[in-house]
């Protein structure tokens, strides 16, 4: 069958199997930031955004994106520059593996709540897996580009 | 996981309907839970297009389409304020949100999963579906009767001014619960439902009238002892049946105490 969405803001047309996975689909596109964790639905690792919601792409068809817009991390590095060294600055990302989803829901996160609080934070990133830090690293980091840039006097986005 | 032959996205529930009637063909709902299957699907039917995707709240209902997610669930402000924040506290340990953006209420009130934190909180609320060809039916009976082939079209949740809670054990925040505990009180009676047994979740009346007289200390334990004794359970990696069973005893107390806080501020 014949599926066509917009990958980071380009139209992709391509012919897929009916049970192919958007994760698949993505990584024959070159998207290689979306990777393979857990493959039952909790490590969010693939994380993607669907119509700018985050999505597990381990876990939805291909066929279902058919029609809607995807991003993945190759097309948000200028939003993930923001913050990723402070989360590097923490040393948070040891082996590095699940820092595309981190990053990615992170995003949307910080789409979706401009100042979060610490616990909200986490909440948010409850889905998300780390076999290598104890998730204190990537709050502090999140939390200290937070703190950083209102102290500058801005808001994500601006 | 399972290996899919077709994808079709049914213009009608009458189509959605007929296709769904060829025992290989299946809804995949969220798929979350499907893709864990093995096994051949000649058909997937996906109800994506139906606009079964929206949330109507009137005066007297709410009208919950299939293909709500539970995160739009957990984010609704007027069904949020009417179980004061029953509905989201039960949802927000469920994986994770990307998951959440996934999971459907028709996937999980259809499924019937024993671990379903979801049947269990709709199970506290005068709550209905909404079947294609079975019409509209107490969620307490169809939680109770096997699946068949028809389409959930509809969740209706019926307001009654009452008050909601809902608590779980888990062993680690994001898996699934050892045990679900949901508690209202609306219409002047009592409802429990216990989940996770691990069986799914049942509904318990307080048919002794324990609670009759209100909750208190004293109530709130003897009838938690008399969920303890009544209600049936197992055990699973997650936890022993005894386990289980002391659990009841502790949610279900906690869990009336705080509905008579909430009701009363006592």
């Amino acid at each position: 069958m014949e599926i066509k969405i917009i990958l980071n803001g380009k139209s992709v047309t391509d012919l897929i199997d009916a049970d192919t996975l958007l994760i698949d689909f993505l990584r024959s596109h070159g998207c290689y930031s979306v990777k393979r964790g857990c493959e039952t639905s909790n490590c969010g690792l693939c994380t993607v955004l669907m119509d700018d919601v985050p999505i597990l792409s381990c876990s939805m068809l291909a066929a279902r994106a058919d029609g809607h817009n995807i991003t993945t991390l190759e097309g948000l590095q200028e939003e993930a520059s923001e913050f990723v060294g402070f989360i590097a600055d923490q040393g948070a990302d040891q082996c590095g593996f699940c820092n595309p989803g981190f990053v990615m829901n992170t995003i949307a996160l910080l789409r979706e709540n401009p100042d979060p609080t610490d616990d909200e934070i986490r909440a948010y990133l409850a889905g998300n897996l780390c076999r290598c830090s104890g998730y204190d690293g990537q709050l502090r980091g999140i939390r200290n580009f937070l703190d950083s840039r209102n102290k500058n006097g801005g808001t994500h986005g601006e | 996981m399972m290996t899919i032959q077709n994808y079709i996205r049914p213009q009608s529930l009458e189509e959605a309907y007929m296709l769904n009637q060829k025992k290989s063909n299946r809804i995949i709902g969220g798929m979350l839970w499907l893709k864990m299957t093995n096994g051949l699907v000649s058909t997937a039917i996906d109800l994506c297009d139906l606009g079964l995707d929206t949330l109507e709240e009137t005066d007297d209902s709410f009208s919950i389409g299939a293909m709500v997610s539970l995160r739009q669930l957990e984010l609704h402000e007027g069904l949020n304020a009417y179980t004061q924040g029953a509905v989201a506290k039960a949802l927000q340990d469920i994986v994770g949100v990307q998951f959440r953006n996934m999971a459907t209420i028709g996937g999980s009130i259809f499924g019937r999963f024993g671990f379903s934190d979801v049947l269990t909180v709709f199970l506290a609320m005068d709550t209905y579906v909404e079947l294609y060809k079975g019409g509209i039916v107490p969620l307490r009976e169809f939680a109770s009767i096997n699946r068949d082939r028809d389409v959930l079209v509809r969740i209706i949740v019926k307001k009654h001014p009452g008050t909601f809670t809902y608590l779980s054990m888990r062993n680690t925040r994001t898996d699934f619960p050892v045990l679900t505990c949901a508690t209202s009180c609306f219409d002047g009676a009592y409802h429990t439902v216990i989940g996770a047994r691990p069986e799914r979740a049942v509904l318990l009346e307080d048919i002794q009238g324990i609670l009759s007289g209100g909750i208190n200390q004293q109530t709130a334990s003897s009838f938690a002892d008399f969920a303890a004794e009544n209600i049936k359970v197992g055990s699973n990696v997650r936890g022993s049946a005894a386990y289980r069973t002391h659990l009841i005893r502790v949610l279900t107390n906690r869990a009336l105490l705080e509905l008579e806080e909430m009701t009363h501020g006592n």
